[in-house]
């Protein structure tokens, strides 16, 4: 299935979906050396997000996260692409400066945790 | 959108990486928000640098950029730190903390940010005129420069702001444009409003309701500028309100019709809820903090005044700029202060310092913002109420 979105930020990337139902926050909700989400309470609490395509609706939380999303990427603990509901200045700021593919107006609800997921500017390929 | 040649330019990278940087940040802000073009802006408030907050990735990054060769191309000055800059040891901040704080300022510095480390330029020479487009982050600014001083910013972020002022403009869009600066909610204030904490109090139940909003005051009798800060910061602390009208009272509101016709009325006819829900039960005080925005020259006169050389139980932090703790310096207002045993501590805030890590757990102050915030981000009970209030549990350890 192919799905077509809003370039944030433009590049390549393949590999396995992580989908949050929930908005994430990477201000102090994820570790910053392993990639770990520690948020209490938060439905992908424990998962890892180092090299997934992490999926989810939107960014919270401080604009201080834009920073941290660099840090994951230095850290080699940043997801390998992100892809959102409706991308916000924060998440949107962090893929910019980490050089992170970003692509944002896509169904996520068509996504689901597993799937292989191929992104090239504006496309979304799901299991392809 | 439109680019004019020139941004043109500086998004290919002619004016360096460090500016492609930003203008990459600006252009993606200006298609998510849906700008038609630039702004040039006049001057920029960037947040983001507190050490607490940044971490060693914001440090890295602000370093980096610099690297990059990027400079400010407007009068730029920088939000609190994590400690007073130069009296840092004195106030028990660790080495290690201060250490990387001071590579912070120096990163922002290299690329021409003014180390004024407050949430208050406007009270130290970063103040902009009626109209003026601006790119401020610290959302009590945003609110006071939009709201007491009519000029026009979003709500920015720290990344933002600093890439806006590394290109001397911003998208236009948001509170830049006049159709979107009309109150939405119309707030008939029937209470008596007397001391900052109760602007503070109203702030934080009208942010509380009224989210990202617009709110019109009808109702309010008389304000000053102090009165104003408060009011605003607590609104933007509870809420996300970065614009405010005050019939009679701010600039806009003196102007034109500054309510929409569709605007829903709230009617605030007591503060009792705020009061409740702001006060923890503890009845021990060890740290009393004002200012929360930064304190002007007139609320530290009235503390001095309040105090009258009493010596303080409880540690007492009056938060200011540098500039006008100097001033109150001048005033000989810090040697009072100072025999009581308290401090006015420059360049930071109770919200922003390591205060957990000192020690402290039972906090009083008469800052909405500040009582809204504590709690969660660092970790103590609060005690909110009249400065009055405020200054006697310093003298005496109790609420």
């Amino acid at each position: 299935m192919g799905l077509k979105g809003r370039v944030i930020r433009s590049g390549r990337a393949k590999g396995e979906a992580l989908v949050s139902r929930e908005p994430i926050s990477f201000f102090g909700c994820i570790d910053p050396s392993s990639g770990i989400i520690t948020e209490k309470g938060h439905e992908l609490e424990g998962e890892c997000i180092k090299d997934k395509i992490l999926v989810f609706p939107h960014g919270k939380g401080s604009t201080v996260g834009s920073y941290a999303l660099y840090r994951l990427k230095k850290n080699s603990a940043a997801p390998r692409a992100i892809i959102n509901e409706e991308c916000e200045p924060i998440v949107a700021v962090g893929a910019i400066i980490s050089d992170i593919p970003c692509v944002d107006k896509i169904d996520i609800k068509k996504i689901k945790t597993g799937d292989r997921i191929e992104i090239e500017g504006n496309k979304v390929k799901i299991n392809e | 959108m439109e680019l004019t040649k020139r941004e043109k330019l500086m998004l290919k990278g002619n004016e360096g990486e460090g500016v492609q940087k930003a203008m990459e940040i600006l252009v993606t802000l200006a298609e998510i928000y849906n700008a038609r073009k630039m702004v040039e802006i006049k001057s920029a408030q960037v947040a983001g640098v507190s050490y607490k907050n940044l971490g060693d990735a914001g440090l890295e990054f602000l370093e980096e950029w610099a690297e990059e060769g990027a400079k400010v191309k407007v009068p730029t000055t920088l939000n609190p730190a994590g400690m007073d800059l130069k009296n840092w040891k004195k106030l028990g901040i660790p080495e290690e903390f201060a250490k990387k704080q001071l590579m912070v300022v120096k990163a922002y510095e290299k690329m021409g940010a003014k180390p004024t480390c407050t949430c208050t330029p406007y009270l130290v020479g970063n103040l902009p005129t009626f109209g003026d487009h601006i790119a401020w982050s610290e959302s009590s600014a945003v609110c006071y420069a939009n709201s007491v001083i009519g000029a026009r910013t979003n709500r920015e972020g720290g990344p933002s702001a600093l890439a806006a002022a590394i290109a001397g403009r911003t998208p236009l869009y948001g509170y830049h444009l006049d159709e979107n600066r009309k109150g939405k909610f119309l707030i008939e204030v029937e209470c008596k409003l007397d001391k900052i904490s109760d602007f503070g109090a109203l702030g934080y139940l009208v942010g509380k309701k009224i989210g990202n909003s617009v709110p019109y005051f009808k109702g309010i009798q008389k304000a000053d500028s102090d009165q104003l800060k408060a009011l605003g910061a607590a609104m933007a602390a509870s809420g996300a309100v970065a614009l405010f009208h005050v019939k009679e009272i701010t600039p806009e509101a003196k102007l034109h019709n500054t309510v929409s016709e569709s605007a829903e009325t709230i009617v605030i006819d007591s503060l009792k809820e705020a009061y409740r829900e702001l006060n923890a039960e503890t009845g021990e005080i060890d740290f009393v903090a004002i200012g929360c925005p930064h304190a002007s020259l007139a609320e530290i006169e009235q503390i001095a005044d309040l105090l009258k050389g009493q010596e303080v139980r409880a540690k007492l932090w009056i938060t200011t700029s540098s500039e006008v703790k100097e001033m109150a310096k001048r005033k000989s207002l810090l040697e009072k202060i100072e025999k009581s045993g308290a401090n006015i501590v420059a360049d930071t805030c109770m919200i922003v310092a390591p205060i957990k890590e000192m020690g402290l757990k039972n906090m009083a102050t008469n800052a909405g913002k500040a009582a809204f915030y504590a709690p969660a981000h660092c970790g103590v009970n609060v005690r909110f109420g009249s400065l009055d209030k405020c200054i006697e549990a310093a003298v005496t350890g109790r609420w």
